[in-house]
């Protein structure tokens, strides 16, 4: 029986489907040019649902509850992960604007689609049963796929969108296939009924639960793009269009960390002892596969989609840790991350141009006397990802380091932070070539908008003065998993 | 009043403005703006000097706040008597650099002179830390404004120098960070006072202890892992060079006195010959490499490491010198010789630097063999740079007489070979000093721009004398200096002379 409570839990959700909806209909039934309205109505939608988020969760006293007969739950991860989600959306969307309107994607989709990913994300980290984990999975990706081929144009774009959707549905099979297994075992689709039966089972009948892990677990792999399940990224952060690589390197990573979170922690925790290796494998091969393959990348989507890679490796070494300071250090680790990389991608789409997107390393040549803050915002960014102080990227890395600690795993430790040297390398190789080489004449000049060096400027200095003051998010990311 | 944190702070917020003024015309106002910038921390290190009591070994003017909760990570930095005298070295440094701005930086000059500021933050901030990963934090990025000085302002192969730089001080740092989270996991503080007091068996003791001396080794830097010095010297623009040799060497010594001696005593004395014999084979060997150099800042670069070698050897001869004196009166003469040297060794090799950056911005190269006679048409100049070249030298009445003097005398009551060894580079630093000397500016007059070099003033002439001044100063009358250091190298001695098995 469905009551009002049930409906009040899920406002920011239903709002971003109305909102999406009537701004799809606006499309059609204008028939003109609305960019400028569908974009404020998008940007307006994700700050009020973020809010509502945030409101929704204050009346009711900020304890967990859940709603729709236990399959929707709302705690402080859910809500935490949706404000930032909607926060990291509200980035990409202002970014997007003007490299939309100038490559003429069509804007009233990117929106439209964008908001409809937004609502699979929000959906997937309050999921508190496989099937809503699952609706919210594919509601998040399938717009993205269209997006990918939404210049319809471009053949290469056509190709990262095949790519994606044919590897993505491999790894929604992957996933459903996991989760069937656990059904079959545990003849039930609640995530915290599940993990009952799971801890009641004798360790000697969890074979098939052994079996459906590792499924479940390479699914998830796939979505945040780890290693071994990491051979889409560079090709579809090299095929899409800017705007588009910028939306998938930011918002979709911390829902599959949600996605990861749920399923991990919600589900099998009791597994745990097994998850840890798998996890511990998945994010050491990635931290290797990533930094190595990005030095010799001479692309900069393709050099920092490899760096995402090991980025989310750093990431799940944080989850493997199996403690909540191995928790809290990952989530802290995934939203900075998400938050640098979209000033760097945002910088990428600022540089772009009509017809000429920006993509070679030597594009940036000489950037510190062409435009000294920009230069000066992306060092910023680029040297916190490479996680020098006093950048954010460094507390990051300390966060996790200390979680491996922690736990007394040096090893891990030592190997983790030795792969963080190496790639330095390659961050320092793009400030090298802003920094310390003359500007080639023929690349295209920079015009200078207000508006997105404004944004540009919030993120870059936001990554810096939360590297000097980290204490609230940190103690934050510390609360939602205590 | 946060007096600390003022230093520390300052620069870098007024760094800001000095960024801002970008463009040829501005030139000018930026030198003055970082120029005022740089006098007002050193009169606050003047404040520091007469307000810091030299009796106790207590850490000064301490501010301890939180900053990272979850992790049990504070704010909390303070000086005591082997922080302060390298706080007002470093605030002298830059002011030097700030000055030398005036005719050796035509590029960028506004974002250099603001780097250079934010450099001295950093700097102090390495020496006022009490919370090990705060000290951290100011150690690494560091990294960022030297990498970027070295990028931009550097000479023709600065790229490689600077990435080689960057790359090689992050790698040392690494396990640094590593024994930091061990250690401030233990008793969830990371607190360096508290890490005095831990107790751990020796196996342990030697893990940590090698996790630090790849950190401290490769700043100092010792052999073998010096080779990104040359480079960097090399190729770094004047100011940078002596940022390196005045400050940046001396953070890896600094790091010996502040964590491997008193965190891991056991390990230090356990791995004291295998520290002495590094520092000797640095002494000797580098010194030799440095007579065959045609490249004078490499010269001058190598000289560096070699008597930098004398400081690692001040450090860990303690230990011997206390096993066969039975008295501590030497051993406090040995650590107070390296830190002697450290200061007197940013003098003089700062001041060498700094010397060399007039002739180049004169006759932009660097081979000594396109030098010679610059007496003749600089005899001011020259003057300043042989007594310069006399205190490298370790002539006594100079500052580098002192600190290896002091060294040399202490170890020679423990043991004589080692003396030996580290005494014959006074033989060998006077060849290589000597013989650039002469081939630099004695002889006749084989490049014909030398001929119309005209002798240094205004600017250049204050920086020759502002430098001068502490080498005479330090070489006539060290004891002021040693009054300051002594009470808290005592409680280092003491320290490192308590088993902490």
């Amino acid at each position: 029986m469905l009551t009002i409570l049930d409906f009040f839990t899920a406002t920011p959700e239903i709002f971003v489907l109305a909102m999406s909806c009537f701004i799809l209909m606006l499309g059609v039934l204008l028939k003109k040019n609305i960019s400028a309205i569908s974009y404020c109505l998008a940007q307006t939608t994700l700050i009020c649902s973020a809010l509502l988020s945030f409101k929704c969760f204050s009346i009711l006293h900020f304890i967990n509850i859940y709603s729709f007969s236990h399959t929707f739950i709302l705690d402080k991860l859910a809500v935490s992960l949706k404000i930032f989600i909607d926060i990291a959306m509200i980035f990409t969307f202002w970014y997007a604007r003007l490299y939309n309107d100038e490559n003429k994607i069509p804007e009233n989709e990117f929106y439209v689609l964008g908001l409809l990913a937004t609502l699979g994300m929000m959906i997937l980290v309050s999921a508190a049963n496989f099937i809503i984990l699952f609706l919210g999975m594919e509601l998040m990706s399938l717009p993205i796929y269209a997006m990918v081929a939404l210049m319809r144009g471009k053949q290469r774009c056509i190709e990262a969108a095949m790519k994606y959707f044919i590897i993505g549905s491999v790894a929604t099979a992957m996933l459903l296939y996991g989760l069937s297994l656990f059904f079959g075992a545990t003849h039930s689709l609640d995530l915290s009924n599940v993990a009952k039966i799971i801890s009641m089972t004798a360790p000697s009948q969890n074979l098939i639960l052994y079996f459906g892990l590792v499924f479940v677990i390479a699914g998830i792999a796939f979505k945040l793009g780890a290693a071994p399940f990491h051979m889409w990224v560079p090709d579809v952060y090299d095929g899409a269009p800017n705007s588009i690589t910028l939306l998938i390197s930011a918002a979709p990573k911390i829902a599959a960390f949600g996605l990861a979170i749920r399923f991990l922690l919600n589900a099998t925790p009791s597994l745990n002892i097994q998850w840890e290796h798998i996890l511990f494998a998945i994010a050491l091969l990635s931290i290797a596969i990533g930094n190595f393959a990005a030095i010799i990348q001479t692309n900069i989507k393709r050099l920092l989609a490899y760096s995402s890679i090991a980025h989310i490796g750093y990431m799940l070494l944080g989850l493997a840790c199996g403690t909540t300071r191995g928790d809290a250090a990952a989530l802290f680790y995934m939203t900075t991350y998400a938050l640098t990389s979209l000033g760097a991608f945002g910088m990428i789409v600022l540089l772009s141009k009509a017809g000429f997107d920006v993509k070679e390393l030597k594009d940036f040549s000489g950037l510190a006397t062409r435009s000294p803050w920009l230069a000066f915002m992306m060092l910023l960014v680029l040297f916190s990802l490479a996680g020098i102080p006093p950048m954010v990227g460094f507390i990051a890395k300390v966060g996790i380091i200390e979680a491996l600690m922690n736990v007394h795993l040096v090893w891990i430790a030592v190997l983790a932070i030795i792969f963080a040297i190496i790639g330095s390398y390659y961050y320092i190789r793009v400030i090298k070539v802003m920094y310390f080489e003359n500007v080639i004449t023929d690349s295209v000049k920079i015009t200078c908008e207000g508006n997105l060096i404004f944004i540009l400027s919030i993120n870059g200095l936001s990554v810096l003065l939360l590297g000097i003051f980290p204490s609230q998010l940190f103690t934050l990311c510390h609360v939602i998993f205590s | 009043m946060p007096i600390l944190s003022l230093l520390i702070w300052m620069p870098i917020l007024s760094a800001i403005p000095v960024a801002m003024l970008r463009g040829k015309n501005n030139d000018a106002m930026a030198r003055w703006v970082a120029l005022f910038v740089s006098l007002v921390s050193l009169l606050i290190c003047v404040w520091l000097c007469f307000h810091f009591n030299a009796n106790t070994s207590d850490m000064q003017f301490r501010e301890n706040i939180e900053w990272i909760q979850a992790l049990h990570i504070r704010y909390d930095i303070g000086v005591d008597g082997i922080s302060l005298p390298l706080i007002i070295l470093t605030c002298f440094t830059t002011f030097v650099v700030v000055l030398a701005s005036w005719t050796m930086v035509k590029k960028n000059v506004a974002e250099y002179l603001a780097l250079f500021l934010i450099m001295q933050s950093m700097v102090i901030g390495v020496f006022a830390s009490i919370d090990a990963i705060l000290f951290y934090f100011f150690w690494e990025g560091m990294l960022i404004p030297m990498y970027l000085s070295i990028g931009i302002w550097g000479g023709g192969n600065r790229s490689y120098a600077a990435i080689k730089f960057f790359i090689y001080t992050f790698f040392g740092s690494a396990l640094l960070l590593i024994a930091f989270l061990y250690l401030g996991l233990q008793i969830h503080s990371f607190d360096i006072l508290k890490f005095y007091q831990m107790k751990m068996n020796l196996h342990t003791q030697i893990f940590i202890f090698c996790a630090f001396l790849l950190a401290f080794a490769i700043k100092v830097p010792m052999w073998p892992v010096h080779t990104w010095l040359p480079d960097a010297h090399t190729e770094a623009p004047t100011g940078g060079s002596v940022v390196l040799a005045a400050l940046m060497l001396k953070l890896g010594a600094y790091g010996f006195l502040r964590f491997s001696l008193p965190i891991v005593p056991d390990a230090s004395a356990y791995l004291e010959w295998f520290m002495i014999v590094l520092s000797l084979i640095g002494i000797i060997y580098i010194g030799f490499i440095a007579i065959v150099q045609t490249d004078m800042k490499k010269l001058i670069a190598y000289s560096s490491i070699s008597h930098m070698g004398f400081v690692t050897l001040g450090c860990f001869m303690v230990f011997i010198i206390i096993q066969h004196t039975a008295n501590l009166q030497n051993a406090y003469m040995s650590l107070e010789g390296a830190l002697v040297q450290m200061i007197s060794h940013a003098f003089g090799s700062g001041a060498l630097f700094l010397a060399f950056g007039i002739l180049y911005e004169k006759l932009h190269t660097r081979k000594i063999s396109d030098f010679g006679g610059i007496t003749k048409t600089m005899p001011i100049f020259a003057a300043f740079f042989v007594l310069f070249a006399m205190s490298n030298v370790g002539l006594p009445g100079t500052s580098g007489f002192v600190g290896e003097f002091m060294i040399l005398l202490s170890t020679f009551k423990a043991n004589f070979w080692v003396t030996f060894f580290a005494a014959s580079i006074l033989v060998v630093g006077s060849a290589y000093t000597l013989w650039m000397v002469k081939r630099v500016f004695f002889g006749p007059i084989v490049n014909a721009n030398v001929a119309h070099l005209e002798d240094t003033r205004g600017v250049d002439m204050l920086i020759l004398v502002l430098l001068a001044i502490p080498v005479l100063w330090i070489g006539l009358d060290p004891n002021p200096m040693l009054t300051m250091f002594h009470a808290s190298i005592g409680h280092l001695l003491q320290l490192a002379n308590t088993s902490r098995l």
